[in-house]
């Protein structure tokens, strides 16, 4: 009888069938597919393929280059914006987070084809020559689309810092330079962690950019995937998991070594707002 | 002073930097030309008129509206329930579920995208609407979960249990009690997942079928596969929309809460 009571614990069991299905059926999946070939027969051979065809290597290495190279260029932009916005003692630095964050909600895609204009008016202008970069052209929007995500982890660690550890070091004698590489910095890392976590891994995946400014001609791992779910061959969806797998690991063990997947991990979406 | 020009030049150097390329689609959605730096004539709506008579947009305009919604609607269901069930459970229940609800999370969207891909043609489930909806949940729901937890752990536990003794039923305790208790935490988790689903791409191309198109997959077809597109100086007016759509949501949003701790001092 006691079973058939309403319970608080019940409102759990839709939720545990929910995330059974289509979060750990579908990881399963994907290890399935990227281990066997078409006939559902063990195999290597999905890995091999990714591994070892030179182009695929190249596309990796452009993945992770670009990715690096935007994710730097954030944080060198996005760091000094934080500082100065913790900074500030204006009643109105609220305003002005607000104005840095609130491009993120405009749609992406629709932001990047933004940043395709104005880089075809400047073309147009003679100033840019598009056909010349499309590097560049995937890296400023990257870096344009990315940039709101990198300025607000920042700027959440840099305003907690107890501002007696500042100064006490400028009490001990340290200069403001001194004080900011020592103390400053060391202590608002945690922020730029989570930025980079928040930039970096996205960059590598988010092809909508690299199609968009790279004008086809820019290839990230995201690129790989996705032709391989569209060709439609009977081997075809067993590489495009074997490429998703190598993905999924290299996330999680930079997980495991950011110590990202403990409690903190609620910060993630708690940032957008 | 040097440091103050210093600080102030650099806020506005990067504000600049992220509002032109916006503030540029949106000076050209009032011209008609079709391409950005050659100002045709005058100022006029042309291009709103274009926006307004292109079923096509307009059609993927509801489709995301409408799957914002129902799987925002879905998610905050799902999650809040599910953090409340969970949540009262053994600790290691808890624990285990929590740290699986964090996998769609960290892993990039594209591989949540394929294994839910995987896991529709498995189960011979065609793509529809449905399965597009079923994306989107996945996408949305752990956002649900992780900000209704914390309220649950900040409520008092008494509150339920006194609701108890008192004599409502387990049924009423909980919508009398524990939901009005974290529902700030329901409401930010709702209206985190309709930014996510709206802004969403890779998840809708994989799961989609292909006579539905989002903003999204609309945007991206005509400006990444097709330059030469014709919808493209219709979709400056969109951008345009929705730029100042954002803009009247941040100040309504920036007004009420400044409202708020005025009344609260």
């Amino acid at each position: 009888m006691n079973a058939l009571r309403f319970s608080r614990k019940h409102l759990g069991i839709p939720y545990i069938i929910f995330l059974s299905v289509f979060v750990i059926l579908p990881l399963v999946l994907i290890v399935l597919y990227a281990f066997t070939d078409s006939e559902w027969h063990f195999t290597l051979n999905n890995f091999a393929d990714f591994f070892l065809r030179s182009g695929n290597l190249k596309v990796l290495a452009i993945s992770f280059g670009l990715a690096l190279l935007t994710t730097v260029i954030c944080i060198l932009i996005a760091y000094p914006v934080a500082y100065v916005l913790a900074q500030s003692k204006l009643k109105a630095s609220g305003i002005y987070l607000l104005l840095f964050i609130l491009p993120m909600w405009i749609n992406f895609v629709l932001r990047t084809a933004a940043v395709k204009e104005l880089l075809y008016m400047l073309d147009g202008l003679g100033i840019y020559d598009v056909s010349e970069n499309y590097f560049l052209s995937t890296i400023i929007g990257m870096v344009y689309d990315y940039l709101p995500f990198s300025i607000l982890p920042i700027y959440t660690v840099l305003i907690k810092i107890d501002k007696s550890a500042i100064e006490a070091s400028m009490d001990l004698g340290a200069n403001p330079v001194q004080t900011f590489f020592r103390t400053t910095l060391p202590l608002s890392m945690p922020g730029i962690m989570s930025a980079v976590t928040m930039v970096f891994l996205p960059t590598t995946t988010t092809y909508v950019i690299a199609d968009t400014l790279g004008n086809s001609k820019v290839t990230i791992i995201g690129n790989l995937i996705k032709t391989q779910f569209d060709a439609g061959t009977a081997e075809s969806w067993h590489v495009g998991s074997a490429i998703s797998l190598v993905l999924l690991v290299i996330i999680f063990a930079s997980m495991l070594f950011s110590g990202k997947l403990n409690e903190n991990d609620q910060k993630g979406g708690a940032s957008k707002w | 002073m040097v440091k103050k020009i210093l600080s102030a030049s650099i806020i506005w150097l990067v504000l600049a930097l992220l509002y032109i390329p916006v503030l540029l689609l949106v000076v050209y959605s009032f011209n008609a030309s079709s391409e950005i730096g050659i100002w045709s004539s005058e100022w006029n709506l042309s291009l709103y008129k274009m926006l307004f008579s292109d079923e096509k947009i307009l059609s993927a305009i509801k489709t995301t509206l409408l799957l914002a919604i129902s799987s925002a609607t879905i998610s905050t269901i799902l999650g809040t329930a599910g953090a409340i069930g969970l949540y009262y459970s053994r600790k290691r229940t808890f624990k285990i579920f929590n740290i699986v609800t964090q996998i769609p999370v960290v892993s990039a969207d594209i591989v949540t995208a394929v294994a839910i891909a995987l896991t529709c043609s498995i189960l011979l489930f065609p793509r529809t609407y449905a399965s597009l909806l079923i994306g989107h949940v996945v996408l949305c729901f752990p956002f649900v979960f992780t900000s209704v937890v914390p309220k649950l752990k900040q409520m008092d536990p008494n509150l339920y249990e006194a609701g108890l003794d008192l004599g409502a039923s387990p049924r009423k305790a909980l919508f009398s009690i524990v939901i009005p208790e974290i529902l700030p935490g329901i409401v930010s988790g709702f209206l985190l997942a309709i930014t996510l689903s709206l802004d969403d791409y890779v998840i809708t191309t994989f799961l989609k079928p292909s006579t539905i198109d989002t903003i999204s997959t609309y945007a991206y077809n005509a400006y990444a596969k097709n330059a030469a597109n014709t919808s493209i100086p219709a979709l400056r007016a969109l951008s345009a929309i929705v730029f100042a759509i954002i803009i009247i949501l941040v100040v309504v949003n920036f007004l009420i809460s400044n409202k708020k701790k005025k009344e609260g001092n």
